[in-house]
This record gives structure tokens, C-alpha cells and sequence, in this order.
């Protein structure tokens, strides 16, 4: 996995550090993170500032009981939740998104199928699968979207993506993602407003489909 | 915190408290959290560390950052009421097959940071602040100010190489 090209940007990082990064995108950089040393070294030297700064606060005074009640529950059994493991290409948060289960898939037609992982007012997440050769349907952004494979590749007029490779997509870019040969592409993509198709046909389906 | 995962040393756990503690709750309220709310956070936040305590690896953290981690992860898991996605965990070497050289290393990066840090006029300083304590959102965060990152980053980074490099071995 150190052929990764195409990482998460430095502000995503940040942001995602000190827990400002909205869920959807979140869940995009836990998952690279497991993947990609390189951003994994990233994210722990943002936190190393954000360790920092914690050390810099003016303290504010804790109320007498605090320490002894903390101290108290020390020796308490601990109930360890494990976290999710990875499954086949889908990494730990991927399978904590999906509960620990396979995916749930919809077809969106000639192949390609989605199961998605969290929708609401402030975006989306799900997950992809595009057969080889198949297209993604042609589509602009109203805000920033990140698409990172799990399996297989796609290209479009950015690049080639491979695993773990992240296409970061915003207002500028109009792309047609093409799934590579091989096995069939899965990617996980996240995006904190709708889409915008330029075909009819997927403008019709956009509120069927919740892309 | 090398004596609070190694020894379970609660003296040494004692001495954790009485320095974060106040700065956890300082980090809490900044938030908008009422006082006792706060306290509770703290209270949190400090029992998980000392819970997974033998998760911390001072080859690729410094105790600030890995306490700082856990209490973002707990805040977020509290605002959106549901878990925050987080990395796969690395596994660990042993704790006496640890590089004194990484651990070293990483502790001299941190303090240059430190150092840089304090170079900052006061207006870079609070956007510091701000985005470190989640105040602003990732189209505001631009280039965090020009930090001298890369060379920590490799620093970390040669401890997770050494990490993989010994968990290949392992299989
Ligand atoms: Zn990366
Ligand atoms: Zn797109």
C-alpha cells in the first residue's frame, strides 16, 4: 500500500485532528488513515500541535471530588467495546459503518450498485461499486466531494486513482469516473451536498437514488 | 505515562490528573460546556486514558497529543451522539523493544514545534488555537499558518516503518 499517489489534503487532516471535520468526510480519513502511513504520520503530527495547545490552555480549577471519584473507579472491570476489524477490502470504519456487516447494495443500473453508509442535511456517505469499464454517471459538485477506492481503480480527467487513493472534487471539477479492468472498483465517497448530474436521465433518478 | 501503562502506577496517574485535568475542563468549557459538564468530560476522558494506557507508544506520541486525541474523540462522540470514525489501531511492539533513539527523536521534533509555536505573533497564535480546538471548519483551516510539520512528520513516520517492518516479521 505505499503506492499511494493521491492523499487526503493537509486542512482535512487538521480539521479532522480537532474534530471539526463533519461525519461523512470523518469517516473518509479513518479510513485512508488505515491505509496510508504517510497521512497516518500526518494526522499524529496535528495532534502533536493540538497536544500542544492543550498544554498551553490557562487551567481552570476542578472541583474537589473529581480526583477521588477518578481515582476511585480505577480498579472497576472494564467493559472494552473491540473495535470493528477490517473485512476483505473494507477497512475498521468502513465496517464500523456498516455495523459489522456486508454491505447493503441498491442497483443504480448496468452494474453499478451503492449501499449508503449516513445521509442527512449536511451530506452523504456511501459506498460504490462500478463494474470494469463501467462509468460513473457524469456529474458536477455543489460542494466538495471525496471518492477513495477500496478495491479496483477508476480514471477520470483528474488521473488514475488505485487503493487508497483519494480524488478530491470540488464546485470546479465536472468528472466522469471510469472504473479500471480488473476487479470490479469499490469506493467509498463522501460529499456535503447533492451532486450535480449533467445527463437527464440520472437528474431524474437523483431523488430516487439520494445521490 | 511510560509508568502509568508499565507499572499501573496510580501516583504516577495522580500526577497526570493534576496537570490535564485543568486544562481538559479549560478545553471543555471552551466548547460552551457548562462547569459541571466539563467535569465529567475530565473525568472521562482521563479514565479511558488510563484504560488504554497500554495502547500509547511514545515512539509515535507524545503524552500531550495521545490525551488531546481521547478527549476529541469523546467531544465529537458527544455532539453528534454517535461514534466518531477513528483509525485502525496499530499494534504495538513490546514496551522493552522500544527505541529509545524514535522515542528521543520524536520528543526533540515535538519541542521544536513547541519552540515554532512560540514564535507566532498573537494573532497566528489564537488561529492556532482555534483550529486545534475545533473552532473552525476545513475551508478555514488553510495552510495552518505555516508550521514547520514535514520534519515531524517524518519523525513519526520512521517510528511507524520500524512498527510495520516488525509486524511483517511477526506473520
Ligand atoms: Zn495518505
Ligand atoms: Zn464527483
Amino acid at each position: 500500500m505505499s503506492d499511494i499517489k493521491h492523499h487526503i489534503p493537509e486542512n482535512l487532516i487538521a480539521a479532522y485532528a480537532s474534530g471539526a471535520l463533519g461525519h461523512h468526510f470523518a469517516l473518509v480519513v479513518a479510513t485512508h488513515v488505515s491505509m496510508c502511513t504517510q497521512c497516518r504520520a500526518a494526522l499524529a503530527a496535528h495532534e502533536t500541535i493540538g497536544g500542544l495547545v492543550l498544554e498551553d490552555l490557562d487551567a481552570q480549577p476542578v472541583s474537589m471530588g473529581v480526583k477521588s471519584n477518578l481515582m476511585a473507579q480505577l480498579d472497576a472491570p472494564i467493559e472494552v467495546e473491540p473495535a470493528p476489524k477490517r473485512m476483505g477490502a473494507y477497512p475498521g470504519p468502513v465496517m464500523g459503518a456498516l455495523g459489522g456487516d456486508v454491505p447493503k447494495w441498491r442497483s443504480l443500473g448496468f452494474g453499478s450498485k451503492q449501499s449508503i453508509l449516513h445521509n442527512d442535511a449536511t451530506g452523504s456517505v456511501r459506498l460504490l461499486f462500478i463494474p470494469p469499464g463501467q462509468a460513473m454517471p457524469d456529474h458536477g459538485h455543489n460542494g466538495l466531494e471525496l471518492t477513495l477506492v477500496l478495491q479496483g481503480s477508476f480514471h477520470d480527467e483528474d488521473g488514475a486513482f488505485g487503493v487508497g487513493d483519494v480524488e478530491v472534487a470540488d464546485e470546479d471539477v465536472e468528472h466522469t469516473p471510469i472504473a479500471g479492468n480488473g476487479p470490479p472498483c469499490i469506493c467509498l465517497a463522501a460529499t456535503d451536498a447533492p451532486l450535480r448530474f449533467s445527463g437527464l436521465v440520472p437528474r431524474i433518478l437523483q431523488p430516487l437514488f439520494r445521490i | 505515562m511510560i509508568a502509568v501503562r508499565d507499572q499501573r502506577d496510580k501516583t504516577a496517574f495522580a500526577q497526570l490528573f493534576d496537570f490535564y485535568a485543568p486544562r481538559l475542563k479549560a478545553m471543555a468549557v471552551r466548547t460552551g460546556m457548562r462547569s459541571d459538564e466539563a467535569e465529567d468530560i475530565v473525568q472521562e476522558v482521563l479514565l479511558t486514558a488510563w484504560r488504554k494506557a497500554a495502547q500509547f507508544d511514545p515512539e509515535r506520541a507524545q503524552v500531550s497529543s495521545w490525551i488531546y486525541q481521547i478527549a476529541r474523540n469523546r467531544q465529537v462522540d458527544l455532539v453528534r451522539k454517535e461514534r466518531r470514525p477513528v483509525p485502525e489501531e496499530l499494534k504495538l511492539p513490546d514496551a522493552d523493544d522500544e527505541d529509545a533513539n524514535q522515542v528521543l527523536g520524536l520528543e526533540q521534533e515535538t519541542s521544536q514545534l513547541k519552540a515554532a509555536l512560540s514564535t507566532l505573533s498573537e494573532d497566528q497564535r489564537i488561529v492556532v488555537e482555534k483550529a486545534y480546538l475545533g473552532e473552525l471548519s476545513h475551508s478555514e483551516i488553510r495552510d495552518v499558518t505555516g508550521l514547520p510539520l514535514g520534519t515531524i512528520k517524518s519523525r513519526i513516520r520512521l517510528g511507524l516503518e520500524r512498527l510495520r517492518h516488525e509486524l511483517k516479521e511477526l506473520r
